[in-house]
């Protein structure tokens, strides 16, 4: 690995990322799946780095999943992303950040669009006028939540109450990062790092103490992959993707995972169980399972945050051993209490 | 005879047309922006499709363009057209007063790291075709004792991708050079080859392209590679499509070696415009007769040599450079 070879990759795909001023559009299945995660973004955003991030109840699904389902039409869903940004207009914002990362890419496919064709956005407009007598301005800068905290990652690491590190040996922890599909694969300008080598997540472990696995299937899916899940005959195709994204990274021997897409930590975690169940074979050591994380649940762990208020109960892998290892403590009492 | 003529370039397209107009006996200025004679001809190893040395050949080309005054590390600042005069300006001040122009600058290399997910400059066992002939060359063993080796056809050309739609003619059968080149340096190697087809065109590449089959047992599988990573033993792992079977494939390899193709000259920009020519789509210059007289400009006086207007192979090269330098001949006699 020739690290500087990274680096200018890395420079070549820098985007800014505005300090503050927000308009926050939460996830519809992170909220089910990790309803900490989107909670603990807005407390360190707001509460810890004191920053202007606001958010609406009347924002509603962006139609991501639909439309990469197939299952929407195209003019549908960018009228439902238009009443999105109607909403952001509303409120006198012009920075927008999505916690999803389909959403994200969604909005980056659908601002792309009309800046190619804009009949179509015309179009849009209309629509929305008619059906809501509601009128948007586009976002002036469009930011995925995990850029937001890539950004203040040094900030975070300054008040940072553990590091990435293993407290008995002294080294960083293995981290495998995984990125979302929707993230920087289809606008790789789009994304911190670009598509090939993302560095999005690798800033924030770079800076938080750990260090990254780089292993043959870094880039591939996680499994979801919507109609590999969703359709219930090609679930097996979800679960071997997972499979292959394991087996690959299993000789380099990681101690945890980090996404920032909704479905990637989900399935990474589990898919671990069924494997385990299906083929009796585990990825971490003594029987244990590689723990997966949403960023934000790793910039919580740093900062302190009590493992079970970030939610780690819910996670199928347990994820104490990590704990130990970092030198986190908790309450083995408290897991489910909270 | 004084009539004097400035070559920009001095490759193998600039040299081979200043030795013709010397023979002519023409005074021969040569700007050279590098800081040897020769292009990317001093970097090869051997040259398709007999294999045949390249510094032999280079050197070919240098014994009869001695007479030409060289400025080397220097690059054209200036043109002025007054009177059928061109009036140069070189980036040392020197000043010339030419009768005749002939543009050989050639063409860049492509720049292999722009296609990322090929990982070159990332891994470190993921080289260019220049890069191996510079192993052949310095019989560097680290390289040509690699077990498994595979070559990326097409790297840099074809490719909308990166905006270079044109295909770069020599890369197909140095590949297939290069393949059975290795071969012969690490007989046990195992070599694969991925190509979208295989533009076998010229006398006796085709003959290379059965005795890379037969001879030596190197696969052409017909698909992209679509990624490159390490593996924890620092072994690469391609990912490919076999399109023949319809099939994706993974490969372990020691060694990717990537087909970068010619691109344009990034100064042909700047040059066009001090000259006043035209550069097409593909970045080259535009000809102004492509058909008949593929060697000519829009600009009287000025003339084309070599890859500066597309790729070419050196042959070809060498007689357009005789053919340019026949046509400032024609030109400055009228």
């Amino acid at each position: 690995m020739i690290i500087n070879g990274k680096k200018k990759i890395w420079s070549d795909y820098q985007k800014e990322i505005p300090d503050d001023h927000y308009f926050y559009v939460r996830s519809c299945i992170r909220q089910n799946f990790f309803p900490a995660s989107e909670k603990l973004f807005l407390e360190i955003v707001r509460d810890r780095l004191n920053l202007d991030f606001y958010e609406t109840e009347h924002h509603t699904t962006c139609g991501g999943i639909a439309y990469h389902s197939d299952t929407i039409p195209q003019e549908t869903v960018m009228t439902i992303v238009a009443r999105q940004f109607a909403l952001m207009s509303e409120a006198g914002y012009k920075n927008y950040v999505a916690s999803c990362i389909t959403s994200f890419g969604l909005y980056t496919e659908i601002l792309d669009t009309w800046y190619h064709y804009p009949e179509l956005e015309a179009k849009i407009k209309e629509n929305l006028w008619k059906t809501t007598r509601r009128e948007f301005n586009k976002p002036e800068y469009l930011a995925h939540a995990s850029d937001v905290v890539y950004k203040l990652r040094d900030k975070i690491a300054s008040q940072a109450k553990y590091k990435l590190v293993n407290k008995d040996t002294g080294k960083p922890l293995k981290v495998v990062e995984h990125i979302g599909c929707h993230y920087s694969k289809m606008f790789p300008s789009k994304g911190v790092g670009g598509a090939e080598y993302p560095y999005v997540l690798t800033g924030m472990i770079e800076s938080w103490g750990g260090e990254i696995v780089d292993y043959p299937e870094r880039r591939h899916c996680c499994g979801f992959g919507f109609r590999q899940y969703m359709i219930r005959a090609n679930r097996g195709y979800s679960l071997s993707n997972t499979y292959k994204k394991f087996e690959s990274m299993e000789p380099f021997h990681p101690d945890m995972i980090i996404t920032n897409c909704p479905g990637c930590p989900y399935f990474l975690d589990r898919w671990q169980y069924v494997i385990k169940e299906m083929e009796g074979k585990t990825y971490g050591k003594e029987g244990q399972g590689i723990p997966v994380f949403t960023y934000e649940e790793v910039a919580g762990l740093v900062l302190g945050y009590d493992p079970w208020y970030l939610g780690l109960q819910m996670h199928q892998i347990d994820v104490e051993p990590l704990l130990d290892k970092i030198g986190i403590k908790y309450s083995k009492t408290d897991k489910y209490l909270l | 005879m004084n009539k004097e003529v400035l070559i920009i370039g001095g490759g193998p397209a600039g040299l081979e047309c200043a030795s013709t107009l010397l023979m002519f006996g023409y005074k021969v200025f040569i700007v050279e922006k590098g800081s040897e004679l020769g292009g990317h001809l001093r970097k090869w190893d051997r040259l398709f499709p007999e294999s045949i040395s390249a510094s032999e050949t280079l050197e070919r080309l240098l014994i009869p363009s001695k007479k030409a005054i060289v400025f080397d590390e220097t690059e054209v600042s200036s043109v002025k057209l007054k009177d059928g005069f061109f009036d140069i300006i070189l980036s040392d001040n020197t000043e010339l007063h030419v009768h005749s122009v002939v543009v050989a600058t050639g063409f860049k290399l492509f720049p292999a790291e722009k296609k990322e997910e090929y990982g070159y400059g990332v891994y470190n066992r993921v080289i260019t075709n220049a890069d191996l002939e510079a192993s052949f060359k310095n019989n560097s063993r680290d390289i040509l004792q690699s077990k498994r080796v595979g070559f990326v056809h097409c790297v840099g050309s074809r490719d909308e991708k990166i905006s270079n739609r044109h295909c770069s003619k020599v890369c197909c059968v140095t590949a297939v050079k290069q393949a059975c080149e290795f071969k012969e340096a690490n007989p046990d190697a195992e070599i694969y080859c991925f190509y979208m087809d295989l533009r076998m065109f010229g006398r006796g590449y085709e003959d290379l392209y059965l005795k890379a089959q037969n001879k030596y047992g190197i696969r052409f599988i017909r698909g992209r590679v679509s990624e490159v990573a390490e593996n924890v033993d620092g072994e690469l792992v391609i990912k490919a499509e076999d399109t023949l079977i319809s099939r994706p494939l993974k490969v372990t390899l020691d060694l990717l070696v990537l087909m970068s193709g010619m691109s344009k000259n990034p100064d042909n920009d700047q040059l066009a415009d001090m000259l006043g020519l035209d550069i097409a789509e593909d970045g080259f210059f535009v000809q102004h007769d492509p058909t008949i007289n593929s060697i000519k400009s829009k600009i009287k006086g000025i003339f084309f040599a070599g890859t500066v207007t597309g790729p070419k192979t050196i042959p070809e090269t060498l007689n357009e450079a005789r053919s340019a330098a026949l046509a400032v001949h024609k030109y400055l006699s009228e």
